[in-house]
């Protein structure tokens, strides 16, 4: 699987700024590092030969068991790793046959390198590779895309039902998904539960912290006649709040969770996936479609529609609008868990995870239209696969700029979204 | 614990170069917060294009120092009207997302390996402050009283920081007693009555937010020439959030709000982390470890900002009614 989608570190920033050293950003780990698989089998004892642009020789390392190999390195730049051709097992080959890769290495980051390696072909399919790569490549990038689409999808579902009914344009609501992701993770590892039982934890957990969150505080914050503006501004520093609160008790480091990690890809048609990637796609469709229906169907989620056209009117035929946006909420809070589970799953934990796909889940709400559950969805796809499948003509370092260009032409062109009611707009 | 140094850092912080910086950044977000009633997210990138500016005009081109400073300016106007004339017809919460997102393009390009050429990637460009240098009054030495002291180049900075700091209020005064001051005021207050009175609120808008990003943009300028570099995520989104919690915290559409929160905000911070780390270090506090003192200043910081605006939104010299918090 892909590394994070975005490696937005903005608190590096604010730190070296409140440190007021500029100088000091060297933290100890940063370097390269990389894994090989051939067909999703681990390949270890290759050569991995790292030296500096000008060939000056950092160091050699080979692959372990696992098929990983690290080289820790203390000064940020271009450096050249070359791959031992010879050390790869005899039915193996580089993909594209280049054994030279001229990775930068940022301070405080691990850059993973890339080796694709592909069994050694006869003359046939090497003869294709050409021109079958680019739709592999596209449809491999369209399968991620509407894998992150859909993680994207859940955590900007919560998000538009909240702001629909209540008006809060939640910055907070990026700290919910890691909350979720943080709590799957303390189940997981440190109290060492399997990671299924830990998930359903983590999300009953959310749901009941996001029934909380309104009944102590936002639903407090409503009383007191707090205008939307203002509670925008408050969702920010409650959003600085937690994200700092996850630093002391999670540390700045990565990690991922204790199963499922590693997991063997397998091969269909053209793409390859590791199977937890097909298990957690049809979770996240699950739960959206249920989601979605209850809101179409059930006697609450019509509420929960008459509370987000008008509150007034809704409670004055008898809706009690305060339940309905507990129960908004209390959703809400479950499913923004659940996509940082599922987030967590697909690629690793940190603390900003949540922080770094926010943006991209105002762009898949922007996009769907403000307070629509399947806007939600649909943008979110888009916004999903936007990204991804810009990679084949963008840098992947780049790969986020594009929502965020879309975001705004969006808003240019059709602020209500695709989905969204010409009323909502400003 | 080292009272000494925790006393001094925090009085220097008070007139501090962070100080300088973020209370330009704030004068320039409450022209637009607090006088006009824009949420403008993306003040970080006003910072960034002018730092970036000033940086790549003269370390990458070899240009003298004043072009650099009109590269950036120019800059930050540029920046203003490419990102108003799509975001200013939108409602306050689009206005903040897309601003927002606006800002990270920027912070995201800033640090591309695609444009390392340019902007020099992660690690930013350095070495383009000495043209600002050789303009100092003051000879090599250190002035000051025993500890209050600073060194002839960051006297250099603090004094032109102040000046900007000075001349910035001093026009934000003088404009916000104008008429075309009480406009923008007007608009923070019922835009469509403003229009039925046949002004165009759009373009009064734009000159609002093309002066607030540019007096925000001095702000890029000082980080720049007082750290002698500029790097991308310094110009982060966190950047902004600090510059809005010191323009509520001091007061916004007040002329000395933003100075008088900038100065509690750094003095707060700078004491709470010197009393934290001091006694983590002298053994007081146990449960915490010193990488974790770190944080714990964001922490205050999202709090206060939530106390704030809960409790006290008019910060400490501003008027209750004059906030443009409810939705329009």
């Amino acid at each position: 699987m892909r590394r994070a989608v975005i490696a937005f570190t903005a608190f590096l920033g604010g730190l070296i700024f409140l440190l007021a050293v500029p100088a000091q950003a060297a933290a100890p780990d940063q370097g390269l590092r990389g894994s090989l698989k051939l067909q999703g089998q681990p390949v270890n004892g290759v050569k991995i030969v790292v030296t500096t642009e000008s060939g000056q020789p950092v160091k050699e390392v080979t692959s372990n068991a696992q098929g990983t190999w690290e080289v820790p390195i203390t000064d940020t730049g271009k450096y050249k790793v070359t791959l031992d051709v010879k050390t790869l097992p005899p039915n193996a080959e580089i993909r594209g046959g280049n054994a030279v890769r001229t990775p930068t290495v940022f301070s405080g980051n691990m850059s993973t390198v890339l080796f694709a390696l592909q069994p050694k072909g006869g003359g046939g399919a090497a003869a294709d590779t050409g021109t079958s790569s680019f739709w592999t490549q596209a449809a491999q990038l369209t399968f991620e895309g509407i894998n992150l689409g859909l993680i994207i999808a859940l955590a900007a579902l919560g998000l538009s039902l909240i702001y629909g009914t209540t008006g809060l344009t939640n910055f907070a609501h990026g700290e919910l998904v890691t909350l979720g992701a943080l709590l799957a993770y303390l189940f997981n590892v440190t109290f060492g539960l399997h990671l299924i039982p830990a998930a359903i934890i983590a999300v009953i957990v959310g749901g009941m912290l996001g029934y909380l969150q309104d009944r102590l505080f936002w639903g407090q914050l409503r009383r007191r006649g707090t205008g939307t503006i203002a509670m925008m501004i408050i969702s920010i520093g409650v959003a600085l709040f937690l994200r700092y609160v996850f630093l002391i008790f999670f540390g700045g480091q990565t990690e991922s969770f204790s199963q499922y990690t590693a997991q063997p890809g397998v091969q269909i048609g053209p793409i390859s996936a590791a199977p937890k990637n097909f298990v957690a796609m049809g979770i996240e469709l699950a739960v959206l479609i249920i989601v979605g229906i209850a809101l179409l169907r059930t006697r609450t989620g019509k509420a929960a529609r008459a509370v987000a056209d008008n509150p007034a009117l809704a409670a004055s035929s008898g809706i009690n609008v305060d339940r309905v946006i507990r129960i908004i909420w209390t959703t809400g809070g479950a499913i923004a868990a659940l996509a940082g589970v599922m987030l967590g799953l697909s690629q690793n934990l940190k603390y900003t995870m949540g922080q770094d796909i926010l943006l991209l889940i105002f762009a898949g709400v922007t996009l769907g239209g403000l307070g629509t559950a399947f806007g939600a969805l649909v943008g979110s796809l888009v916004v999903g696969l936007f990204i991804q499948v810009s990679t084949l003509w963008v840098p992947p370092e780049l790969k986020s700029l594009g929502a965020l260009a879309v975001l705004i032409i969006v808003l240019l062109v059709r602020p209500q979204g695709i989905l969204g009611r010409r009323e909502r707009i400003g | 614990m080292d009272w000494i140094t925790i006393i001094s850092t925090t009085v220097k912080a008070a007139i501090g170069v962070e100080t300088v910086l973020y209370a330009l950044a704030a004068i320039g977000i409450n022209i637009h917060f607090g006088y006009t009633g824009l949420l403008n997210f993306g003040q970080a990138a006003f910072m960034g294009v002018a730092g970036y500016g000033l940086a790549v005009t003269v370390a990458v081109m070899g240009l003298p120092f004043w072009l650099g400073i009109i590269v950036g300016l120019a800059a930050a106007v540029v920046l203003a009207i490419v990102l108003g004339i799509p975001t200013l017809r939108l409602r306050a919460d689009y206005l903040a997302i897309v601003t927002i997102a606006a800002a990270e393009i920027v912070r995201l390009i800033f640090r591309s390996v695609a444009f390392k050429d340019i902007f020099g990637g992660s690690d930013g460009q350095r070495g383009f402050s000495d043209g600002f240098y050789a303009l100092n009054p003051f000879p090599e030495g250190t002035y000051g009283i025993g500890w209050f002291s600073f060194n002839h180049r960051l006297l250099w900075v603090l004094l032109v920081g102040w000046i900007l700091v000075g001349i910035s209020c001093g026009i934000v005064y003088l404009l916000m007693k104008s008429p075309w001051g009480r406009v923008l005021k007007a608009i923070r207050e019922d835009e469509d009555a403003v229009r039925s009175l046949g002004k165009n609120v759009f373009s009064y808008k734009m000159q609002s937010l093309i002066l607030g990003g540019v007096i925000g943009c001095l702000g890029g300028f000082v980080y720049g020439l007082a750290f002698a570099s500029v790097q991308p995520d310094i110009f982060g989104t966190e950047t902004t959030f600090f510059a809005y919690t010191i323009v509520i915290l001091g007061g916004a559409a007040r002329v000395f709000g933003p100075v008088v929160g900038s100065m509690i905000f750094w003095v707060l911070l700078v004491l709470v982390n010197g009393l934290l780390s001091g006694a983590v270090e002298s053994g007081i506090i146990t449960f915490m470890s010193p990488v974790q003192v770190g944080p714990v200043r964001f922490i205050l910081v999202g709090l206060g900002l939530i106390l704030l605006l809960v409790y006290r939104p008019q910060g400490i010299f501003g008027d209750k009614r004059e906030i443009a918090i409810d939705a329009r």
